[in-house]
């Protein structure tokens, strides 16, 4: 029973080669890009059903044995990260049909977004350090390609910085893949979990367990290494920046939870403390930083990397209670921040600027985008009864409960800035009266396709965040499932080596 | 020979690491190279060096009948080079674009994306931010 697992990664590779041949008739390239991105969705949603079904998938790609060939597994948290890669694949490609203009798309943006999601899935299902190591660089690649598509100045300067420091995170990921083979002898995640603590020279697997952390650091945009992504994130089109927030730094965030709980679980006491600190900057340093910032997206860039110290802070506690909050926080992030963002896009269209001073009185005129961007503020401060609050309170119980009662202040401080950051935008740009409606007279209104094309992805990812918010058993029942197979990665091992 | 090779990777890093660190894009192009490189050899280096003894198993059994090289790190390295070359070859594409669209190879005078405030508050974060990508 391979498909399941295959097809997360086939299906988007494929639309990827269809929009390329396409390409000389646009409206074709739409119409299989949105389908395509829909068949991922369903695929995943048939991936989920499966893991929750009969537990933990792997598959041995041309009937080689693990460790000797390449495997693909997917426990509950890898099909809960798929399906949403899935489901924020399409929200976004919808939003993409209105908010890509004709030159990028035929410079292959759509072909280009699809080979995104292949990476992004294939990183999520990889059973071993290589193959992780691959299907990140084909994430790298096309993101490379998406970010700098189009040519801005603005998007080339942001570009060289995100390139330069994603080449390094990648030659480091790559020593480090080569140090782990040097040592163990087998590149295999679960067969590493049962070799790595027989190395003689646990200093060495420390050492290449650090190694690691910087690499995914950089990726996930992690304090100190985070400078790129509020230097690159503003640039691109909406759409881009979108599906980057939604889903590049959380493949970082993956690999570390992975590579922390499953691979390197020998040697955590040594990572353990290294994260804990760097979560707790991350979070006060991306969250101050936001506080500093004029511009939405600018704001909502150094968000990310805030949150993120938020999702590492409970991989840093190691408990379930504390992996169960990072995955339900993960998932409640990208929904949240995308969502965010989204409404940015909507915003310059009516507005023209994102620029705080130069905008406003867009709750009289865009009552139902007021809504939607409040719903989101608000769901990423932590307030109840939305998806956020559930997340920091997870976290927060987490942190009690090791008595860890500095994280427990910091997780309520800076929830109280994000909030700060949140009506800092909702009293700049929907509550102010626009500054001066002479400067400049034709607002564009948007037409109704337009309408649908922005406004169908953000309502759905709103009702997604109040269901997660008022209907949040279900949700948590599932965190705590991924963080049990996390904690205790027994039943993983057997399914991928068919041996304890 | 692991020996000779690991002082090799080494140099290599620190020269690598030395050039990333200048201003010029080109210079931080030629590290990365260097360092790629050094890092291929990494993995080569982990499988152990085996002298003169190709990976072939003799016709007509079903394991080599004495210690071949380890092909498995020939392999990953193989897959690295690919990607690394694809990775060189669009940052190349993209220093020279930013060259004529930025009219410059410093990256701090790169600030289209980051303009100086007028005020120095903010200042001090956004100078290092520069600095370090």
């Amino acid at each position: 029973m391979t498909a399941p697992l295959v097809l997360p990664i086939v299906v988007p590779l494929g639309v990827t080669i269809a929009c390329v041949l396409t390409g000389s008739r646009p409206a074709l390239t739409r119409v299989v890009s949105v389908g395509g991105a829909a068949l991922l969705f369903a695929c995943a949603v048939v991936l989920m059903v499966r893991v929750l079904d009969h537990g933990i998938q792997a598959a041995q790609i041309g009937d080689w044995p693990a460790p000797f060939g390449i495997t693909l597994v997917a426990d509950p948290f890898a099909a809960i990260m798929v399906l949403v890669a899935g489901f924020m694949g399409l929200a976004v490609a919808v939003y993409g049909l209105v908010d890509i203009d004709a030159d990028r798309e035929r410079f292959g943006f759509h072909a280009l977004y699809h080979a995104l999601l292949a990476g992004i899935c294939g990183a999520f299902l990889a059973g071993d350090l290589f193959n992780l190591y691959v299907w990140f660089e084909v994430m790298m690649i096309a993101s490379f390609a998406l970010l700098v598509l189009g040519s801005d100045r603005e998007q080339l300067d942001g570009g060289v910085k995100y390139v330069a420091i994603n080449l390094v995170s990648t030659i480091v990921f790559l020593t480090a893949c080569g140090l782990t083979y040097g040592v163990a002898g087998t590149l295999n995640m679960a067969e590493l979990h049962a070799a790595l603590p027989d190395v003689e020279n646990q200093g060495v697997v420390a050492a290449i367990g650090i190694l690691l952390l910087v690499a995914f650091g950089i990726k996930a945009a992690v304090f100190p290494l985070f400078f790129w992504l509020p230097a690159a994130y503003h640039a691109p089109p909406v759409t881009v920046t979108a599906i980057f927030a939604a889903l590049l730094t959380k493949v970082g965030v993956y690999a570390l939870i992975r590579i922390d709980t499953l691979v390197f679980a020998a040697v955590a006491d040594v990572l353990e403390p290294v994260l804990l600190v760097t979560a707790l900057a991350t979070m006060v340093v991306g969250v101050l930083g936001a506080a500093a910032q004029n511009e939405v997206r600018r704001i909502l860039s150094f968000h990310i990397v805030s949150q993120i110290g938020y999702i590492l802070l409970g991989l840093a506690m190691s408990t379930a209670l504390g992996l169960a909050g990072a995955v339900f926080y993960l998932v409640h992030n990208i929904v949240a921040k995308t969502n965010l963002f989204l409404v940015s896009g909507a915003i310059r269209r009516l507005e023209a600027s994102l620029e705080l001073k130069s905008i406003g009185g867009l709750y009289a005129t865009a009552p139902l985008l007021s809504v939607v961007f409040l719903v989101s503020a608000l769901s990423l401060a932590g307030m109840p009864p939305l998806s956020g609050f559930w997340a920091k309170l997870l976290l927060l119980q987490a942190s009690l409960a090791i008595e860890g009662y500095v994280l427990a202040t910091a997780i309520l401080a800076v929830g109280l800035v994000t909030l700060y950051s949140m009506t800092k935008i909702w009293l700049q740009a929907f509550w102010k009266p626009a500054p001066d409606a002479s400067a400049h007279p034709a607002k564009p209104s948007l037409t109704a396709r337009e309408r649908a094309g922005l406004f169908g992805p953000m309502l759905a990812l709103t009702a997604i965040i109040i269901a997660m918010g008022v209907a949040a058993q279900p949700f948590l029942d599932l965190a705590m499932v991924a963080a049990t197979h996390l904690r205790d990665p027994a039943a993983y091992v057997t399914t991928v080596l068919g041996r304890p | 020979m692991e020996a000779v090779l690991a002082v090799l990777v080494g140099i290599l890093f620190s020269v690598g690491a030395y050039l990333m660190m200048e201003r010029s894009l080109i210079r931080l192009l030629f590290g990365l190279v260097l360092i790629s490189n050094a890092a291929s050899l990494a993995v080569f280096a982990a499988g152990r060096l085996t002298w003169g003894e190709p990976a072939i198993v003799p016709v007509g059994a079903l394991a080599p009948d004495r210690e071949i090289a380890n092909a498995l790190p020939q392999a990953l390295v193989l897959t690295a080079i690919v990607i690394g070359f694809g990775l060189i070859a669009f940052a190349l594409v993209l220093a020279e674009r930013a060259f004529r669209w930025l009219g410059t190879v410093d990256t701090e005078a790169m600030r289209v994306a980051e303009p100086q405030p007028e005020g120095s508050g903010a200042s001090a974060v956004k100078a290092d931010a520069g600095r370090t990508a």
